[in-house]
């Protein structure tokens, strides 16, 4: 322990070398990570103190669709985070077209997400919410719901378009191990957020039978 | 690049099916709470420390936490759990608001 101390202040903080034995690129998304994850915490709390400040917030998702629907969208995220885990695997293992295969199945759990949240969008939208009104009271409902899941869409749909970016370079012969790696950072990145939201928005939300 | 890979460990994928397999079973717990007729505090505590765990579970083996040396991991995490943390300050203030509705 002792000597585990001393070799972390003189060796890896000592100057010459890089104290988190990462890359630039990697440390970068990683400080992405933090400042995101910041912003989308912003937005929770936001979204939790108006929802504390209003005593009657709308509660009108139904186990089906809406709550069924959302659960298989966090497991088709979930689902696509494990293949891009596999993807990075592959990666480290050199074999490219393993990892071309890994992030088109990533993609297809990316596009499945999107879908079926584009589709419940367009019910609450055909059902009168809007982000200043719905039919069920506080007015706020409509747009922390639009804001947060939308934000959070945002971040899917350009994931899919970055993977498509690497998977397309990886299979031309570019880019290194490290940059499949913070591609699958990234990605994480967005499942892990969904994982909040989900408990936040729809959880806590769900119409008793 | 040696010291780029001291840090790491060969993970099987066997490792990365089991986490999938927690974050599914644990998903399935908090879908069935939601319909447990709880007080809204102690709702939020369980589905809240639950996804914690997740989040927890992500990070450490998708997202190789675990295996990255720990002076990352401590410069990254306790500064990021901190502002979260600041973020509350607003919610007594929820709370007042709602004392304070029109009625």
């Amino acid at each position: 322990m002792a000597e585990k101390a001393e070799r972390l202040r003189f060796v890896e903080w000592g100057g010459g070398v890089s104290p988190f034995a990462v890359g630039s690129k990697k440390l970068g998304m990683w400080l992405f990570i933090v400042s995101d994850s910041l912003t989308f915490s912003g937005l929770l709390v936001g979204y939790s103190y108006v929802r504390i400040a209003n005593e009657r917030w709308p509660m009108p998702f139904e186990f089906w669709p809406t709550i069924v629907m959302a659960t298989v969208m966090t497991f088709c995220l979930l689902s696509s985070s494990l293949t891009m885990a596999l993807a990075v695997r592959a990666s480290s293992l050199g074999d490219r077209a393993g990892v071309v295969r890994y992030i088109a199945l990533t993609m297809l759990g990316g596009i499945l997400f999107v879908l079926l949240h584009a589709k419940e969008w367009a019910g609450l939208i055909a059902e009168g919410v809007r982000l200043w009104e719905n039919p069920w009271g506080v007015p706020l409902f409509g747009a922390s719901f639009f804001t947060l899941t939308g934000l959070h869409m945002l971040h899917v749909i350009s994931g899919v378009i970055y993977l498509g970016v690497i998977a397309l370079g990886v299979s031309r012969g570019r880019f290194t191990h490290e940059d499949v790696e913070i591609s699958g950072l990234y990605w994480h990145f967005v499942d892990l957020v969904w994982m909040f939201i989900f408990p936040l928005v729809y959880l806590l939300s769900v119409k008793m039978p | 690049m040696e010291t780029a890979h001291a840090g790491h460990v060969e993970t099987g994928p066997k490792l990365y099916v089991l986490t999938w397999v927690w974050l599914l079973v644990l998903t399935a717990i908090e879908v069935t709470l939601a319909y447990f007729h709880l007080p809204v505090g102690l709702m939020l505590f369980l589905l809240m420390g639950l996804s914690i765990v997740k989040a927890a579970l992500i990070m450490a083996h998708f997202m190789h936490l675990r295996f990255e040396r720990l002076n990352l991991v401590v410069t990254l995490i306790p500064a990021m759990v901190l502002c979260i943390t600041l973020l509350m300050v607003f919610f007594p203030d929820g709370v007042r608001a709602l004392r304070l509705a029109v009625r």
